[in-house]
């Protein structure tokens, strides 16, 4: 079993230039970013706060926030890095609003003991997505990640939807590498228990449904 | 190898930043671990199905809308800054 296929990006050689034109006042260098980035802006801001027109806010505020502050980018990092920084941010700052009764923290650390073990080991269909119309298929995968805690669901939206890399993501979220990449196991675990009921095999009766006992000796 | 430490590996192995030594390994517990076999293949298929899905895809006409609305306010901020500056 190989690994996934890496999420081709965008090319970035000419990002520097539109940054540094829209630096120097030309509105259609920024423009042009915003045409670029805008959708994938919109994905990661509706994951994060699960609400369409919060989203809608936020891919306004995020880019009116990076034109008013591009001064300040000193190109360090790529821009849509930066951008998605300041989206995430803008994000997170809608949900507490929406919900102030819990906190909503990149920091929290949600782990409960056995969180990231497999209950359920099912397997699935050999293209479970195909069992669905395209509505349908939305809807379950809308439905299944709203489950997850906001500090998951944003890493892995970051790492496996829009295919930023473990340091560019670790940078977006202010947390450390390892911390990434604990929160996107345990993203990617609950997420695939959770869509199990959805895509298991039907045909076999007696599948194996056992819990992964952690002593490798089955 | 333990089916723990399976785990432990999981994301590194799926994203292919593994060294040799420890993916051997690895390859070695899913030949025989079904169990883990299974939930590696259908965590990789999680990220696929998320990564293909057209999930949350922004309609035209509100790009539409909320590039006019993220210009309109650019040019506002320029506007007020420059007024600042005279």
């Amino acid at each position: 079993m190989g690994a996934i296929q890496p999420k081709v990006s965008e090319p970035v050689s000419d990002e520097l230039a539109l940054v540094e034109a829209a630096k120097a006042g030309d509105d259609a260098a920024f423009e042009e970013l915003v045409r670029r980035y805008d959708r994938n802006v919109f994905r990661i801001a509706q994951h994060i706060t699960q609400n369409r027109e919060d989203a809608e806010d936020v891919v306004q505020d995020a880019f009116v926030k990076a034109y008013t502050n591009l001064k300040q980018f000193q190109g360090q990092s790529k821009f849509y890095t930066w951008l998605v920084r300041i989206a995430v941010n803008e994000a997170l700052m809608k949900l507490r609003r929406r919900r102030p009764e819990r906190t909503v923290s990149l920091d929290e650390d949600v782990k409960t003991e056995d969180d990231s073990v497999p209950r359920e080991v099912a397997d699935w269909s050999p293209n479970p997505e195909q069992q669905y119309t395209q509505a349908e298929l939305r809807d379950i995968l809308d439905r299944t990640i709203h489950g997850l805690p906001a500090t998951f669901r944003t890493v892995f939206v970051l790492r496996d939807v829009e295919g930023l890399s473990t340091e560019e993501t670790a940078e977006a979220l202010s947390l450390s590498i390892p911390a990434v990449k604990s929160r996107l196991l345990r993203a990617r675990l609950q997420l695939r228990e959770r869509l199990n009921k959805f895509f298991q095999r039907r045909d076999r009766v007696n599948g194996s449904q056992k819990p992964l006992s952690g002593d490798g000796n089955q | 190898m333990k089916c723990s430490e399976f785990l432990h590996e999981l994301t590194d192995y799926l994203d292919g930043v593994i060294d040799s030594g420890t993916k051997s390994e690895l390859e070695e517990h899913l030949a025989w671990c079904h169990n883990c076999y299974v939930v590696c293949d259908t965590t990789k298929k999680t990220i696929e199905i998320y990564r293909d899905s057209k999930l949350y895809e922004l309609p035209e006409n509100l790009e539409t809308k909320l590039r006019s609305a993220i210009a309109a306010r650019c040019k506002s901020h320029k506007n007020k800054t420059s007024e600042g500056k005279a």
